[in-house]
């Protein structure tokens, strides 16, 4: 029998009318949902169901990682149950995590491996976000493939006069414990199309993400070409060469450029920005499925370059890291 | 009962064919890019999806007021007839590359060309 049903978000508590769409019932409460079309064209009005599946009617259109993590349209949304939602991602911490390991990848990126409490359900180039004990908080993109369970591993970056970063360089110990929050974002390896290719660039710890991608689609058995494009503005900041080089040698459909953008290149490493040589290397991207992560700026910018060379929209992933200070370089 | 211009081309599936070639030739024209340099991609493309619907005529709440609005600060950056004709172009090249007949174009052409006043905030 059809009811009318109960909708949290945030700390408001509304009703929803049989027969009345969930974007018509925010409204008339006066809940600022930005909206459009109200025909699940626009999908201005998106929203998260906090507990449990949304009705599929409401999911019409959505992308596949959206669909997923419950993501639905207001104005399409008839509710079937009581419902708690929020706007976009919910930044609730859900476990804690012990410090089981730290290495340095090169003179500013450390690796930083925890251990949840409890088993988090991830994808590799999701991010979550740490926050220690008095509250300071910062999203850091997981660098490994769901196989290692409750062990998560970072690529933090020392910032000059970063608050999290230089606290975690310096302070932080094994056997400390962090919060962490639900794995957010959209940018990760989805199976299903094992013979797409793949493009992939990111600059500095945006190798994070990347990194776990790949591995997330090797182990997938992904069959498309692998092409990596990792960048720094100098030798300091490339990291991983090794193990990605032996990557290559192991699969044949993965292919590694290091870039460097200033000064002159030892062998083996490419001279110019990572994006620009990518799409000088892969100019027709019909068809392609595309990573982006790093510098706001680069991503942005590829996201257009990208969808130019033939990509489709739906086929671009993107992680810009916003910095909270000004990077060492 | 005839069969809506929005079913006719294809419902959804079509708008969402139309959507990549169009915003690519749009973004690809030098006589407009610049007016979408600043502008998200991932924003702007709902946003044309949101334009091919109501173009298509289907479902929308197309309101005037709303597209004068959303064009004013182009106006005042110099949008004007010429750029909207080029918009016009793309629309129809797009709906010529998906094969679409003739008669269905002209249809498509005309609503799009009724909201020209209102973009263009006169």
């Amino acid at each position: 029998m059809m009811t009318v049903t109960k909708i949290k978000i945030d700390e408001q508590t509304l009703l929803c009318q049989v027969g009345e769409p969930l974007l018509d019932a925010l409204l008339r409460e006066n809940i600022d949902v930005s909206h459009g079309c109200r025909q699940g064209a626009c999908q201005s009005c998106m929203l998260r169901s906090l507990k449990g599946k949304p009705p599929a009617e409401a999911q019409h259109g959505l992308k596949d990682g959206l669909k997923q993590q419950n993501y639905f349209l207001a104005c399409l949304c008839y509710p079937e149950q009581d419902m708690e939602i929020a706007y976009t991602h919910h930044r609730d911490y859900v476990t804690h995590a012990t410090v089981k390991a730290k290495q340095m990848l090169n003179p500013e990126i450390m690796q930083l491996v925890i251990e949840t409490d409890e088993e988090l359900d991830y994808y590799a180039g999701q991010f979550v976000n740490l926050k220690r004990d008095d509250g300071l908080t910062r999203s850091y993109s997981i660098s490994n493939h769901r196989m290692h369970g409750r062990q998560l591993s970072f690529h933090v970056r020392r910032l000059m006069g970063g608050q999290f970063s230089e606290w975690a360089h310096q302070e932080l110990q094994i056997g400390d414990r962090l919060a962490v929050s639900e794995p957010q974002g959209l940018c990760y390896y989805q199976s299903g199309q094992p013979q797409q290719n793949l493009l992939l660039i990111g600059t500095g710890s945006g190798l994070a993400p990347l990194a776990g991608i790949i591995s997330e689609a090797l182990h997938d058995g992904h069959r498309g070409e692998i092409h990596l494009y990792h960048g720094s503005s100098d030798m300091n900041g490339l990291y991983w060469s090794e193990e990605m080089r032996s990557l290559q040698q192991r699969y044949q459909n993965f292919h590694y450029t290091p870039c460097i953008s200033r000064g002159e290149p030892p062998a083996g490493i490419a001279k110019g920005r990572a994006h620009e040589i990518a799409f000088k290397d892969c100019s027709a991207l019909k068809g392609w499925r595309v990573f982006l992560c790093g510098h706001p700026d680069m991503v942005s910018s590829s996201k257009r370059q990208a969808f130019l060379a033939g990509a489709s929209m739906a086929d671009i992933y993107a992680d810009a890291f916003h910095v909270a200070s000004s990077s060492v370089d | 009962m005839t069969e809506s211009l929005y079913d006719q081309l294809g419902g959804e599936a079509a708008v969402n064919a139309a959507v990549d070639i169009f915003y690519r030739r749009v973004l690809n024209d030098h006589r407009i890019n610049r007016f979408f340099d600043n502008v998200d991609m991932e924003q702007q493309a709902a946003k044309q999806k949101a334009f091919l619907t109501m173009a298509f005529g289907g479902p929308n709440d197309y309101t005037g007021a709303d597209m004068r609005q959303a064009h004013a600060k182009l106006v005042n950056n110099g949008l004007d007839d010429s750029h909207f004709d080029a918009v016009m172009e793309h629309l129809t090249g797009t709906l010529e590359e998906l094969n679409v007949p003739q008669n269905l174009i002209d249809q498509v052409a005309a609503i799009a060309e009724s909201t020209r006043d209102d973009v263009l905030g006169r």
